[in-house]
């Protein structure tokens, strides 16, 4: 029985008795009255029935207030206190307990004293605790640092797909190719099998299980997948081993191999064609020679037949060689391959090369120790060892400097000399030639290796007379390297979350989801901002965020975040609330693109919200024009609250927050809200399983219950 | 009487000193340009040995060799294969598919005719043709 069922029960017993007392005692002393007396008492009883009636009112109001003041006071204050003073324990000890009507204002001043020593004793062994969680983290810290170093996307799943671990490098690596398209998704709890096809890697996975039985050492296989962008990855893998050394899980390695194949291939293609192009002329050729010299006596007609064929054919391989020379070079520039290197390193290798190749003596000086370049150091070095070189043979020059420093967005790095006049017109000569210093010739020239790099080269000149200076410049692309840089640090802060080893144990979910364990369960948290409260009446979203809850953690990495062109102007009133102008909203998509990026986006989860009725009420309308439907069960916190603590009245997100001590940061941005709910949804969920809500049915039925408890109200 | 050896490439040039080389060297010689004359010519004249260039127009080498093993009354001609192509790869599937000899271009002309001329000796010294 409900409160207010019992409340109402508690008032019918106490007047039925306090009506049955006066009637009971009427009817004892009627009962014993003689015939004559007994009438006239039912006489003036009859007379003052308006008396009567007005007095059994009068009892009624005074027991029903007496009742609902000692139950709200005493019953209802009590059941309060009781649920405040297991919060305490459970949840937030920092919580004060408040007796409803103040009769109990000493019992809730005495929990709240004994809630203060609970909390300094709690405070006491968190701190404790803390510190050796704190050494925990920083042994994963480690591990995710050195994940994030590596240039290899790295994931592990387990042996049902589910991603355990990966690095911001895997994910760049299925990132789409434009934003607006669907991409299968890297996160953790989310399968593998939506990145790479599932026979290939459950092939790999079967070799590997093979390779196990046989007792290889280190076994690992290979495959080649397409992303959905495009990108050809080669991915390495290599087993997991759990107890008795079986396969627990795979550890993929992968790399982007797109330009590197295409490079590949064209280079063997090219091999091939040259060889098979030139085997048959020259066949021509050494067959007719070998006949004018076995046989000198040959008639001259035949001796003039075959003189052709050896000039004719001869003729012809050198154009064969001639074309192919120039495809060679074409793939040769295709291999060029830009990386960030630091100029001190790039120059220091330019000073090696120059000195040992040519006897040139090469000094560093000025050079910016933290100045990054894009470029491929072995074609640039060889640039300049092929401008020191005709440097040294036609000028004589003998000594050079290398300096660098930056020039906007790039690296100037000049070659200098001093002492001698070089016209301009050398260097125009010198960088169309094929690159050529010491042994080392490569079909290239200087212009195609700028070229490659988007780079440039000059002459200039300074001073005057027996002092004049020259020098090289060649301008350079800058490396991002500050940008990068930022972007680790910024992953850094939030690393742990790209990994969660405990998903190992984590078997697959029961057939029935209902049956699935909440603790289980991956949940998209997510929450809208609108242009208003009524859907009906035309008012849009323009906004959605979302967070990833995957095995009891909140993933602040694995978030979804979008702002939508409503169409429509903005309500003054809600753009108080929510703060995003009209002006933001105008470049965003519109409803109908971004519904099927989020539906991707949830997946395989529950969905969570707020209040979810409004939210949901707002994307059933919508699904439509998105093509997509949400399909997945919905918990709501507002009602999951509402269940852990049927006492309290008090279910908005901050009052929920206080009670269960999240702090509130960000509020009224949809990422902002989402993130919130996502902790108390963490949170309710010990406070429901104390109740004996463990599974996803359970708290849908105790949703649905409650949710028509209050709409009694 | 001479051995009759059938030279089957597109390329004149080639064919004009391997036509003179095998005369000189005592051969019956005779010439076709192309796969199906090559075939025309075996029905023709029988020879004792064809040497089959891998590339030509229309029907490649390979496609002669197989219909040439095709026939049970042609199994003692010796194919001996010219080929611009020098993989390994290539090389094993000529002669899976029936060829005595793979030469790869280009060759030495003594060499092929030494070649030749064991393959001719071999089929008749043991038994006596």
């Amino acid at each position: 029985m409900n409160t207010r069922g019992r409340l109402l029960a508690w008032i019918a017993g106490l007047y039925g008795i306090a009506l049955a007392v006066p009637a009971g005692l009427g009817v004892l002393l009627a009962a014993g009255l003689p015939e004559g007396d007994s009438a006239a008492l039912m006489r003036i009883l009859e007379q003052r029935t308006p008396v009567l009636v007005f007095g059994a009112l009068l009892l009624l109001l005074a027991i029903a207030s007496a009742v609902k003041w000692i139950f709200g006071g005493y019953v209802v204050a009590a059941q309060g206190l009781a649920e405040q003073t297991r919060l305490i324990r459970s949840t937030n000890a920092g919580l004060r307990p408040t007796a409803r009507g103040g009769q109990l204002a000493g019992v809730a001043a005495a929990i709240a004293e004994l809630a203060e020593a609970y909390r300094e004793l709690q405070q006491d062994s968190e701190s404790r605790a803390a510190e050796a969680r704190s050494r925990l983290e920083e042994e994963r810290n480690r591990l995710a640092a050195l994940m994030s170093e590596l240039t290899q996307g790295i994931m592990v799943c387990n042996a049902e797909g589910t991603l355990l671990l990966y690095n911001e490098q895997a994910r760049t690596l299925f990132a789409a190719a434009d934003a607006n398209a669907r991409q299968p998704l890297v996160g953790l709890g989310r399968s593998l099998f939506g990145l790479i096809d599932r026979a290939q890697i459950e092939h790999a996975a079967h070799r590997l299980e093979r390779s196990l039985e046989r007792g290889e050492r280190q076994p690992s296989a290979r495959l080649v997948t397409v992303t959905a962008a495009g990108r050809l990855l080669k991915v390495q893998v290599a087993p997991y081993l759990g107890a008795e050394a079986r396969l627990a899980g795979l550890v993929l390695a992968l790399e982007d191999v797109t330009e590197l194949l295409g490079r590949e291939s064209q280079r063997r293609s090219l091999l091939q064609l040259l060889a098979a192009r030139i085997r048959a002329p020259v066949a021509n050729i050494r067959a007719a020679a070998e006949n004018l010299a076995a046989y000198p006596e040959i008639e001259p007609q035949r001796r003039t037949q075959f003189i052709d064929i050896v000039s004719a054919e001869s003729n012809a391989l050198s154009v064969t060689i001639n074309d192919a020379l120039r495809e060679y070079a074409d793939a040769l520039k295709a291999a060029l391959r830009l990386e960030d290197v630091r100029v001190t390193d790039l120059l220091a290798y330019a000073r090696l090369r120059i000195a040992g190749a040519l006897d040139v003596a090469a000094e560093l000086d000025e050079v910016d120790d933290e100045l990054w370049v894009r470029a491929d150091s072995y074609a640039l070095v060889q640039a300049m060892v092929h401008l020191a070189a005709r440097l040294r043979e036609e000028h004589g020059v003998r000594k050079l400097g290398l300096r660098a420093r930056p020039a906007g967005r790039y690296a100037e790095i000049d070659l200098v000399w001093s002492g001698t006049i070089v016209s301009g017109d050398a260097l125009t000569h010198w960088e169309l030639q094929p690159m050529e210093a010491g042994a080392e010739q490569t079909p290239l020239a200087v212009r195609d290796v700028l070229e490659q790099h988007g780079g440039e080269v000059w002459y200039w000149s300074e001073g005057v007379g027996g002092l004049r200076s020259g020098g090289f410049r060649f301008l350079i692309p800058g490396a991002e390297r500050a940008v990068a840089a930022a972007r680790v640090s910024a992953f850094a802060q939030s690393r742990p979350e790209y990994y969660d080893f405990d998903l190992f144990a984590r078997g697959a979910l029961p057939a029935a989801l209902d049956e699935a364990r909440l603790a289980m369960l991956s949940y998209t948290v997510f929450d809208t901002e609108t242009t208003g409260l009524e859907p009906s009446a035309g008012d849009e979203i323009i906004s959605i965020g979302a967070v990833r809850v995957v095995n009891g953690r909140l993933l602040r990495n694995e978030v979804f975040q979008q702002l939508v062109n409503p169409h429509r102007a903005l309500n003054p009133e809600s753009a108080r609330v929510h703060r995003i102008d009209a002006a933001t909203l105008r470049d965003q998509p519109a409803i109908g693109e971004v519904l099927p990026a989020f539906h991707h986006f949830c997946e395989d989860t529950v969905l969570v919200a707020h209040n979810a009725a409004f939210d949901m009420r707002f994307l059933e309308l919508k699904q439509a024009s998105g093509g997509v439907r949400f399909s997945q069960p919905v918990l709501d916190t507002l009602l999951l609250s509402a269940v852990a603590h049927p006492s309290l009245n008090e279910h908005t997100l901050e009052a929920i927050a206080a009670r269960l001590g999240v702090s509130v940061m960000g509020r009224h941005t949809a990422l902002g809200d989402a993130l919130l709910t996502a902790e108390i949804l963490l949170k309710l969920l010990p406070l429901l399983a104390e109740r004996g809500i463990l599974s996803l049915g359970q708290a849908l039925e105790a949703s649905r219950k409650c949710y028509y408890a209050r709409l009694q109200y | 009487m001479a051995k009759t050896v059938l030279i089957v490439d597109d390329e004149p040039n080639i064919v004009v000193s391997l036509e003179f080389l095998l005369r000189q060297s005592g051969y019956e010689v005779h010439v076709a340009a192309d796969g199906e004359a090559a075939l025309r010519q075996v029905q023709a004249v029988a020879p004792d040995l064809v040497l089959l260039d891998v590339m030509m127009p229309e029907k490649n080498g390979y496609d002669v060799c197989r219909r040439i093993r095709a026939r049970p009354e042609w199994s003692k001609i010796r194919i001996v294969f010219l080929s611009a192509k020098g993989r390994e790869a290539e090389m094993t599937k000529g002669l899976s598919l029936g060829a005595d000899a793979y030469v790869t271009k280009p060759f030495s002309n003594a060499e092929l005719v030494a070649r030749i001329g064991e393959l001719l000796q071999e089929r008749t010294s043991p038994g006596g043709a």
